[in-house]
This record gives C-alpha cells, structure tokens and sequence, in this order.
C-alpha cells in the first residue's frame, strides 16, 4: 500500500527566472521593457538638457500672449489680440470643419463610384475606373495645389462683375457669387433671432452657440423620433395584414411642417452677397482654399472608399442575390436589404482609417493657405514664438485626439452592424 | 560589461556634442564649402539666373563670405528657405549663414537666439496695388483682400496697421513670393504687402510693371540683414566683418576695378589695413591677411553689389535712399577697421 505525500514544496532561487521556461519570457519582458524606458528618458532629458542650454527650457507659458496676426476664416470671433491659445483653437475648429465636410463627401462619392464600377454599364464601369485610378495613384497634395490653381486662374476676379458692362454676373437669381476669391452664397438670417449663449466667459476656448439653431436641432430631433414612430407602426400593420401601409406623404410633413412653423417664428430669410468696396459683402463666404482642399480631399478619398466598398459587396456570395431574386425582390430592394447590410460589415472597418487618413491629410492646407491648426499653431505661432517642441508636440496631441475620437466613434458604430450571434 | 558601454555610450556622445561646438569658420574650411541661406526665388535679392547660377544682392553677400573664409567666391552652397523655414534651418546647422532679407527685431536676436552680424538694407513695409483700382493710399484699403507671406514680420505689421487705423481687411496667408505674385496677378488679391525692395523686385519681373504701383506708405521699419547661430562669435565676427568691409571699400572708394592697384600698397592706412597690406587684422579673424581684398573682388563694394543687382540701372531701379553712405546722407556707417 502506498501512501500520498505532496510533492516536495519546490523552492524558487533567482537562476530559476533564467532557466525555468515558466519565468523567463517574463523575465525577457522586463528586462526589455526597463530598456526601452531607460532609452526613452534619456532621449528625454537629453532634449530637454539641450534646450536649456541653448537657453529654449520647455514652457508653454507663450501660449497665453497675443498672437498678433490675423486669420481669414474664422468661425468665432477672434481678432489679433486674442492669445496664441485661442489661435491654435480657431485653427482646430478650421481643421475640422475641413475634415467633417471632406468625410461626408468622400463618403457619399465613394459609395456612388464603387457600386457605379459594378455597373453592368460598360461606360459607366470604365469611367468609374479611370476617376478610382487617377486620383488614387497621384499624390494628393498635387491634386490640392490643381485644384487651387484652377480655381484662381479659372474664375473671374470681383471687379469682373463691377462697372457698365460686367465680364461676370452673379448666378441662381443673383443670389451666389463665384469669384477666385471664393464663392459666396447667401446666408441664414432671422429677425426674431433667440440670440446665443456664451461659454467659458472671457477664457481663450470661449464659445458662442446660437440658440437658433438649437431649436432647430430639437424640433428636427423630435421629428426624427416621431417618423420612426410612424414606421414602426407600418411594420406593425405589414406583419399582421401583410400590407405596407403609404406613409411617405405623412412622413414628409412631420419632417418639414415643425422646422417650416420654427422658421417663420423665428423670422427667417436670407442674406444676399453684395459687390461692396473691394470685395462681395454679406452672405457666406466659402474661400477657394477650403473649396480646393475640401474637393482635393474628398474626391482623392473616395476613390480608396469607392474600392473599399466594391470589395465589401464582391464579398457577398453571389448566392444571396439569387435568392433574394427567387423571394421575388427587385434589385434596387436586394441591394438595400441584403447585399448592403452584409456589405458594411466589411466596408466600415478599413473606412475607418481613411476617414482618419483624411483627417491627416488636411495638414496639407498650408500648401493652398487655408489655415487649419497646422497652419496657425504649427505655421505662424511656432515661427514667431520660436517653440518649435512645444508646438510640434501639441499639435501631434491634438490630431491624436482627434483621430482617436473618430476611431472611437466609428468602432462603435462597426459595432452595431456587426453580425449578432446567437 | 554593462558599464562599459554606458561608459562607450556616454563618450560618443559627448564627442559628438564637441564636434558640435567647434567653431563655424572651421567648419566651413573642413567642408571646402558655405552653406548659404537665401530666398525661395526674389529677383535682384536672390534668384537664379538663366543659367542656373544664383545672383542678386543676398547672394553676392554669401559670396564675399565665401571669398574671405575660402579664398573662392563660387565655393557656396544655396539654400533656398521659405519665410517659415529659414529659421529652424539656421538653428538646426543646415545652414552656416542666412542672408534672406531678414528683418533684425528684437524677440528674433533675443528670444530666437540668433545673432544679427549688421544691416544691408534698411527696408519698409509697403503696399502694392493694381493702378486699375484708383487706390492711392493705404488707409482706402479698407476690406481688401491682402496677399501676405506666412510667417513674416510683415504679417504682424499688416495686424497692427489695419487694426490702428480701424479698417478691415481678409489676409490671404501665402508662402513663398513666386505664389504671391500668381495670386495678385490673376486678381485673387487686391493689394500685395511685402519689404518694399521686394515688391519693386517683384513688380521688376511682372509683363506690365506700369499698371501697378507703390502706395506712398512705409508702415515699418524693417532693417534686414544677415544672421548666424547665437553663440559662436568667431563665425558671426567674420561674417559681420566681410560686410563692413564692402561698406568700408565703399566709403573708402576701393572698387574692383581699383583693388588689384591698391592692393599693391597706398598712402592710406586704413586702405592698407583694410586689404592686409599692414596690421594684422586677417590674422585676427583667423583668416589669411587678404581676407577683405578677395571678399571685394568677389562682387565689388557695398555700391557696385548694389548698382549691379537692384540700382537704378536695373530693372528693379531702386534708388539708395537710407542705404548710401553716411556721408552722403544714408545710414550705411561701417566701424573703423583698426
């Protein structure tokens, strides 16, 4: 009979984080890790030990003086006295201005072009390939710089349209002005205006919301609610009669009736551009460097989004369509209801990163003078403050943030098409 | 083990830290070459010519430079740096020397931590406009639309000057020269600002330099010169020096054409002096005792580099104003050389 003893208690010693296959990975692990971090801090020190002896110490105390220089377009107000701080924050707002409306076009572009290119059309189809392969294979800073040359050298200066006999004239009923100054369309104005709210008082991120345009945004956001009410009830009726109710008619008027009583409440009318002076005054003025980096932008985008989006419906098994045929479904209706749906499963995640490409990108609008936060806090505040490190580090913080709140945001929602399984 | 290549680690680095401190001029001797700083492309300051050599009033400055230290006036490598590069480019030792009509303010010598080695042409802010635009001064520009190269004192100035007279106007941030001049002349702006000798440079070069013209106001001062690093003093001695001395050849009426002649040895000391016969002031510098005679010879003085490049003979016709001689009325002043 044999009896059970425990195993002897092994001790651990110090050469076991060599030898035992249990530690030493981990024992590999830190050793590596201190060594990268002992690298880092003395790349660090030795910076920061360099700058102070070229009498430059690390400090961002710069940020609070007064810029001293003026930027074009600006979405708050800003003049040149305000800090450098609040100059960086107007290029932010420039820069993603530049990228939300990029983002949009691209998206809707590329969708366009990539299912184009699967046309049965052979014209159509080849055309599409000749846009996808010409802008996806030149340098997009060429494009930008294109763009702002055809825009300067093609559109006719303001003092075209002044005098007896204009060379220009004002187009859709005198109301947008395209000049190569930039196009000036009207603007939204109310005469019963709610006014704004000012945010963080007199500090450098000071903002002011017009509280017009949230109304506007409420009364849309309860018409939204209510129409997906009025599908919800459709749907009801299909399943338990099997037939759709019409509901488009009732649709669009919980759309536009609301937001057309806000309008008139609120006294709403437009602002025309006027040649006044030097320039056109009045209404909203879209200067040729957003327009050339917005469209150079978008349209080199969309061709990668437009492949992208060929590649994600060539994944669905061609299986799909032919029983969605045999059910009886018509093509546009198989393409929204089942090839799409399985489609952005694969679309959306490599369109992440080209929304984030193009975010980076925009950097690139110094190149037309559009001044984005490259252009104000890493072009001007940098070269007349001389605080190349503090700048240049901030500015990779700030495009950091930024693609992080778009990837944030975009996995969230590649996370709610995703495949439920059960 | 260990210590030792920390130990290894630590002394190429601090070798590396003493190369870095050694002095410019050795430097430049070592490479057999100046690595020179100038404009993009402003002709009559610096630009290249037809045949693809750099030249204009900055370019003969690094020449002469070159033709002191090196003993050869086309031993000079041309940088080309943009109002927003010019900079970090000094500061990092891309360059030796920048000579890019830049402005010698204060935060730039203090604070930038360069060293200003004199002025060679005391410039002003000035406005150029279409004549088609019946403008004739600069307080009618109000809401115009201003063409500006980026990161300039000049953009500054233009804030100052707009927001003191309580006008308005739309910058249109540029930049280089040669986009500024693509905008304004297809309209994009009304009013293009720069140095004033850069836009009689610039309006040198346009199809129709008649249909434009120079508002009457100078809105700054702008003293441009060359600078180097802060810091190593035998390199910014020598550079300040080659430029008196085209000053002082000047005044003292030694010319190209005279040079090899008086070279020779004169009655004047300081002519003697200045071009080595006498005293040892070369040596001092720690360059041959001819330094001075063969920076002359590279472009001619102070006058002939001017009349050559950007006088009244030229296209760009600018008159010496502030930059003639002191004894003449301008402001051109060198130190004795003693």
């Amino acid at each position: 009979m044999t009896t059970l003893t425990d195993p002897p208690k092994e001790q651990f010693r110090l050469s076991m984080l060599l030898y035992d296959t249990r530690y030493r990975s981990a024992t590999i692990q830190v050793i590596a890790l201190i060594g990268f971090m002992l690298l880092a801090a003395w790349i660090i020190s030795n910076t920061i030990q360099n700058l102070e002896a070229l009498g430059k110490p690390v400090e961002f105390g710069f940020f609070g003086e007064s810029a001293s220089y003026d930027i074009n377009q600006r979405l708050l107000e800003y003049d040149s006295r305000d800090s450098h701080l609040r100059a960086a924050f107007i290029g932010l707002l420039n820069t993603l201005v530049v990228a939300v409306l990029g983002c949009i076009t691209a998206t809707i572009v590329g969708v366009m072009v990539g299912v184009l290119r699967l046309s049965n059309n052979w014209l159509i189809a080849r055309i599409m390939t000749v846009y996808v392969e010409m802008f996806r294979n030149v340098p997009v800073l060429l494009w930008i710089v294109l763009a702002m040359a055809i825009l300067i050298e093609g559109l006719p200066a303001p003092n075209a349209f002044r005098g007896e006999n204009p060379t220009a004239s004002m187009d859709l009923f005198n109301s947008v002005a395209v000049t190569n100054r930039g196009v000036y369309i009207p603007e939204f104005l109310f005469s019963r205006s709610l006014g704004d709210v000012h945010l963080f008082g007199a500090s450098s991120l000071r903002f002011d919301i017009s509280l017009d345009l949230i109304a506007f945004l409420i009364v849309l956001g309860g018409s939204i609610f209510s129409m997906r009410k009025v599908s919800a009830w459709a749907a009801a009726k299909q399943e338990s009669t099997g037939d759709r109710p019409k509901t488009w008619h009732i649709q669009l008027g919980i759309l536009f009736v609301p937001l057309i009583i806000l309008m008139a409440a609120l006294g709403f009318h437009l602002g025309y551009p006027e040649l006044k002076g030097f320039n056109f005054k009045g209404g909203t003025h879209m200067r040729n460097s957003l327009i050339a980096l917005w469209l150079a932008l978008s349209l080199y985008t969309a061709a990668f989004i437009a492949e992208i989006v060929r590649a994600g419906i060539l994944a669905i098994s061609k299986g799909q369509t032919e029983a969605a045929s045999a059910l009886g479904l018509r093509p546009g209706r198989t393409m929204r209801l089942v090839i799409l749906p399985q489609a952005l499963r694969v679309i959306i995640p490599p369109m992440i990163s080209n929304y984030l490409n193009l975010t980076k990108n925009s950097s690139l609008a110094i190149a037309v003078g559009y001044m984005d936060i490259t252009g104000t806090l890493g072009g001007i505040t940098m070269n007349q403050t001389g605080r190349e490190l503090e700048c240049v580090l901030l500015l990779m913080l700030v495009y950091l943030c930024i693609s992080l709140s778009i990837s944030a945001v975009m996995n969230w929602y590649n996370n709610s098409v995703k495949l439920v399984e059960r | 083990m260990k210590k030792s290549v920390i130990l290894g680690a630590a002394t190429i680095a601090g070798l590396a830290a003493g190369a870095a401190v050694a002095g410019t001029v050795d430097d430049v001797k070592a490479r057999g070459k100046l690595n020179c700083g100038v404009t993009t492309g402003l002709v009559g300051f610096a630009a290249p010519d037809a045949n693809g050599e750099w030249q204009g009033f900055d370019v003969s400055l690094c020449r002469a430079v070159a033709a002191a230290v090196l003993g050869d006036a086309n031993a000079v490598e041309f940088v080309p740096t943009t109002g927003k590069t010019r900079f970090t480019a000094l500061a990092s030792g891309e360059i030796d020397m920048l000579a890019r009509n830049t402005t010698w303010t204060f935060s730039r010598d203090v604070d930038l931590k360069f060293e200003f080695t004199g002025v060679n042409y005391y410039d002003g802010q000035g406005f150029m406009v279409p004549k088609a635009l019946g403008v004739s001064s600069a307080k009618e520009l109000d809401g115009a639309t201003v063409c500006i190269q980026t990161g300039t004192t000049t953009e500054l100035n233009l804030a100052d000057f707009f927001r003191s007279n309580n006008i308005s106007y739309e910058p249109v941030p540029i930049e280089t020269n040669a986009e500024a001049q693509q905008q304004y002349l297809a309209g994009a702006c009304d009013v293009y600002t720069t140095d004033a000798s850069g836009l009689a440079a610039t309006r040198a070069t346009f199809e129709a330099p008649d249909e434009h013209v120079l508002l009457p106001e100078i809105i700054s001062k702008e003293p441009l010169g060359p600078l180097v690093r802060h810091g190593d003093h035998e390199w910014g001695d020598v550079v300040r020096w080659t430029l008196n001395a085209l000053v002082s050849a000047e005044e003292l009426g030694v010319t190209s054409a005279n040079i090899d002649e008086l070279s020779a040895g004169t009655e004047n000391p300081e002519i003697n002096r200045l071009l080595g016969t006498e005293g040892t002031l070369g040596e001092m510098l720690g360059l041959d005792a001819d330094w001075a005679a063969k920076a002359i010879k590279a472009g001619g003085n102070y006058g002939e580099v001017f009349a050559k490049n950007i006088g009244e003979e030229t296209p760009i016709g600018l008159a010496r104003g502030l930059n003639a001689q002191w004894t003449e009325g301008g402001l051109l002043y060198s130190p004795p050389f003693r």
